[in-house]
């Protein structure tokens, strides 16, 4: 009786998260599913989920009005160097927060995260003035910098709790045995956290990649990114919802790759430490 | 490879290629027009080629939804960012542009551009102190769009020039509940260019403005009460389930279904309501002017999308001769030639309709009325200190008109009454005006 409880209990949430994982991936399927469906199908009342004419135009048209492996590589470029040069800067930072920590660490640490709390339209104009002097508007080293910076405070944080999972004592060891401080952190800390740096790199890559205030804002043609190409299919007049679905499409298609790929790995670092 | 390798040299890498990507890009004869999204505009991008290869000057465009591109816009050109060459604008930006010297004079356009073709109405609207600040690509009016068998089964006949009175009562014949037809459809959505703009244009034929000669917001008075309660009135007999939320867009939809008996908005939409690919009803739609109520002001809007030359971009000569190339006659024959008339921006030129074959496009005469009809300088019953139809053309009317919508829309959504709904109007524009200086 007891077997046949937990089973049935073991069934059900199975079709709880089944339900739930359903639910949340929906809105993506939903707008894989508009882009290959006309402009008529695509606002259809009632809605029509399968039984439509299945078509390529959508993708053809969007191919061929704008360049989008422009807008790709731009958001690699601005993605992959925003995350990479926000961990070198890190990796230390988090280091000395964690195993020498000062009266102030915490204070620190809340402090960093509170500049996330500033709503981004309030340092738009400065950000932007400061980027014209420097004459560095559509630039995709500036974007690096500035998505570095953005998710710098995350970066940190995640890292900071990673390494606070990690012995003292092991590092103590290293050092005893005549490890310089850069050989501690590179041949020590690192390889033993690094489920821990793979999450935070993917996570970042992520939020940096879907990021859409300051790469609207700050970039027009040579840097800009898939952001600037999802925007540029959205209308609040005509019937563009089809076109603006496969460009989303588009758009997303290299993350959820990655993410499907890597989830093991992301969920591995997730709850890197939350069992002791 | 360590790990240590494969991290130092994919961070080396990402940052060498960001860096001399970024220096790496540049033509001399490029120019960047930031623009918005919609059919005439994205038509417009694929001649491009042909202005690149009579001039030898290349085109990038940035095309931004309206909302994004006005605030994308705005931070440029009120910095000097010299991100773009060309920004397409509307109406309420050009004059307050123009006469804060943000915007060049269009005063070095060539003879055989003919500045005077330009409809009266457009060039008024696009000019501060008599100076032309953007040629208009394309403009619009508002209208009646109707479905002419509906009209027909009620037993109705729709005049040239209706009143509010004869909309409610045919709204209310032809709305058909069991089948979801709803009557009309108007747009209820908070924003000063969605529902805002619809509700301010209505409110004008009903005697109402926003401000009188002293600058002092004139919601607590009657002809606002009336516009609102007969709006809400007539929506909630013959407007689809939830029409407070409802822009252009969710409306196109509804009426391209076959849904709505009435839709008023842009004129620009009778090519999209009778285009047979995107609408079932496409052979069944009749046009007539927006409604009035008897006090000689109609409830007809006037826009503009235009082109305009930032005060800082470095490529003046370039931008002038695409905005001569893209918003002359000789751009138009072009699109009549390969895409037929009915597919030539409308509403900008006087010599577009003089041409035989485009006004034997069935909207071509009625967008001309209601282009003609509508006075930006005369917009309201009683005198009123501002210009413009459907907005105030003062900088500070944007944020206040988009406050106002959310009651109004909050008022339809039954949130609270109407007169609520104008007493926190009236609050919010006396309070943004005070603060502004006007009063």
């Amino acid at each position: 009786m007891a077997r046949a409880v937990t089973n049935q209990r073991k069934a059900l949430n199975t079709a709880l998260a089944w339900i739930v994982g359903l639910a949340i991936f929906f809105p993506i399927l939903w707008t894989i599913l508009t882009s290959f469906k006309t402009e008529a199908d695509a606002i259809a009342n009632p809605p029509i989920l399968f039984a439509f004419d299945w078509t390529l135009e959508n993708y053809s048209e969007v191919m061929e009005r704008s360049n989008y492996g422009r807008f790709l590589s731009n958001s690699i470029l601005i993605a992959g160097g925003s995350t990479i040069l926000g961990i070198i800067i890190a990796v230390p930072a988090a280091w000395s927060m964690a195993f020498v920590p000062s009266r102030r660490t915490k204070d620190i640490l809340l402090w960093m995260l509170s500049t996330k709390m500033l709503p981004a339209v309030g340092v738009l104009y400065p950000i932007y003035l400061l980027c014209i002097r420097l004459g560095v508007l559509d630039n995709r080293l500036a974007m690096v910098v500035i998505l570095m910076l953005i998710n710098l405070p995350i970066i940190v944080w995640m890292l900071y709790t990673y390494f606070k999972e990690i012995p003292g004592e092991i590092l103590e060891a290293a050092r005893m045995d005549g490890a310089s401080l850069k050989e501690e952190i590179l041949y020590v800390l690192t390889p033993m956290a690094i489920p821990g740096i793979a999450s935070t790199l993917l996570l970042n890559f992520i939020l940096a990649w879907n990021e859409a205030f300051w790469t609207l804002n700050l970039t027009s043609v040579d840097a800009a990114p898939l952001t600037q190409f999802i925007a540029s299919y959205s209308s609040p007049e005509g019937l563009f919802f089809a076109k603006l679905s496969a460009a989303s499409t588009m758009a997303i298609a290299p993350i959820l790759i990655l993410g499907w790929f890597s989830q093991k790995q992301l969920v591995r670092g997730l709850t890197f430490g939350a069992v002791k | 490879m360590t790990f240590r390798n494969a991290f130092c040299a994919s961070s080396a890498l990402a940052i060498c290629v960001a860096g001399t990507a970024a220096f790496a890009d540049g033509h001399s004869a490029t120019i960047t027009i930031a623009t918005v999204n919609n059919g005439d505009m994205i038509r417009m991008q694929g001649y491009t080629d042909q202005f690149t290869e009579e001039t030898g000057i290349a085109v990038e465009w940035v095309t931004l939804e309206e909302n994004v591109l006005r605030q994308r816009v705005t931070t440029d050109i009120t910095t000097n960012g010299g991100q773009f060459d060309i920004m397409t604008i509307g109406m309420y930006e050009t004059p307050i542009w123009g006469a804060n010297g943000w915007l060049v004079p269009l005063d070095g356009l060539s003879e055989e551009y003919d500045v005077d073709d330009i409809l009266p109405a457009m060039r008024g609207g696009l000019s501060h102190d008599g100076t032309l600040y953007a040629a208009p690509f394309y403009g619009e009016s508002s209208m009646i769009m109707y479905r002419t068998d509906l009209m027909e089964a009620a037993g109705l006949e729709m005049p040239e020039a209706p009143t509010w009175e004869f909309i409610r009562e045919a709204a209310a014949a032809m709305t058909d509940r069991d089948n979801d037809i709803n009557g009309i459809c108007l747009r209820g959505k908070p924003g000063w260019g969605e529902g805002g703009a619809f509700i301010t244009a209505m409110s004008n034929s009903f005697g109402a403005r926003w401000f009188d000669m002293e600058w002092q917001a004139q919601f607590d008075t009657q002809p606002w009460l009336d516009t609102l309660n007969f709006y809400q009135g007539m929506m909630q007999e013959s407007g689809p389930n939830g029409y407070p939320s409802n822009g252009f867009t969710e409306n196109l939809n509804l009426f391209n279904q076959g849904l709505c008996g009435m839709w008023i908005d842009a004129t620009v939409a009778a090519s999209f309501v009778t285009n047979p690919e995107d609408s079932t009803v496409a052979d069944s739609v009749g046009f007539a002017l927006a409604p009035d109520t008897g006090l000689g002001v109609r409830s007809n809007w006037l826009w503009a999308w235009a082109l305009a030359i930032p005060a800082g971009t470095q490529q003046q000569d370039e931008a002038l001769q695409f905005i001569e190339w893209a918003t002359g006659t000789e751009y138009m024959q072009l699109v009549a030639w390969n895409e037929g008339h009915a597919n030539v921006p409308p509403g900008s030129r006087t010599s577009l309709y003089e041409n035989p074959v485009y006004a034997a496009v069935p909207f071509a005469q009625m967008t001309l009325d209601s282009i003609l009809s509508a006075d930006p300088n005369n917009s309201t019953v009683e005198e009123s200190p501002y210009v413009g139809i459907q907005f105030a053309a003062i900088p500070e009317f944007a944020g206040i008109a988009t406050e106002v919508s959310q009651e109004f829309s909050a008022f339809y959504a039954g949130q609270q009454t109407a007169e609520e709904a104008l007493a926190n109007a009236q609050a919010i524009t006396n309070e943004a005006m005070e603060a502004a200086g006007y009063q």
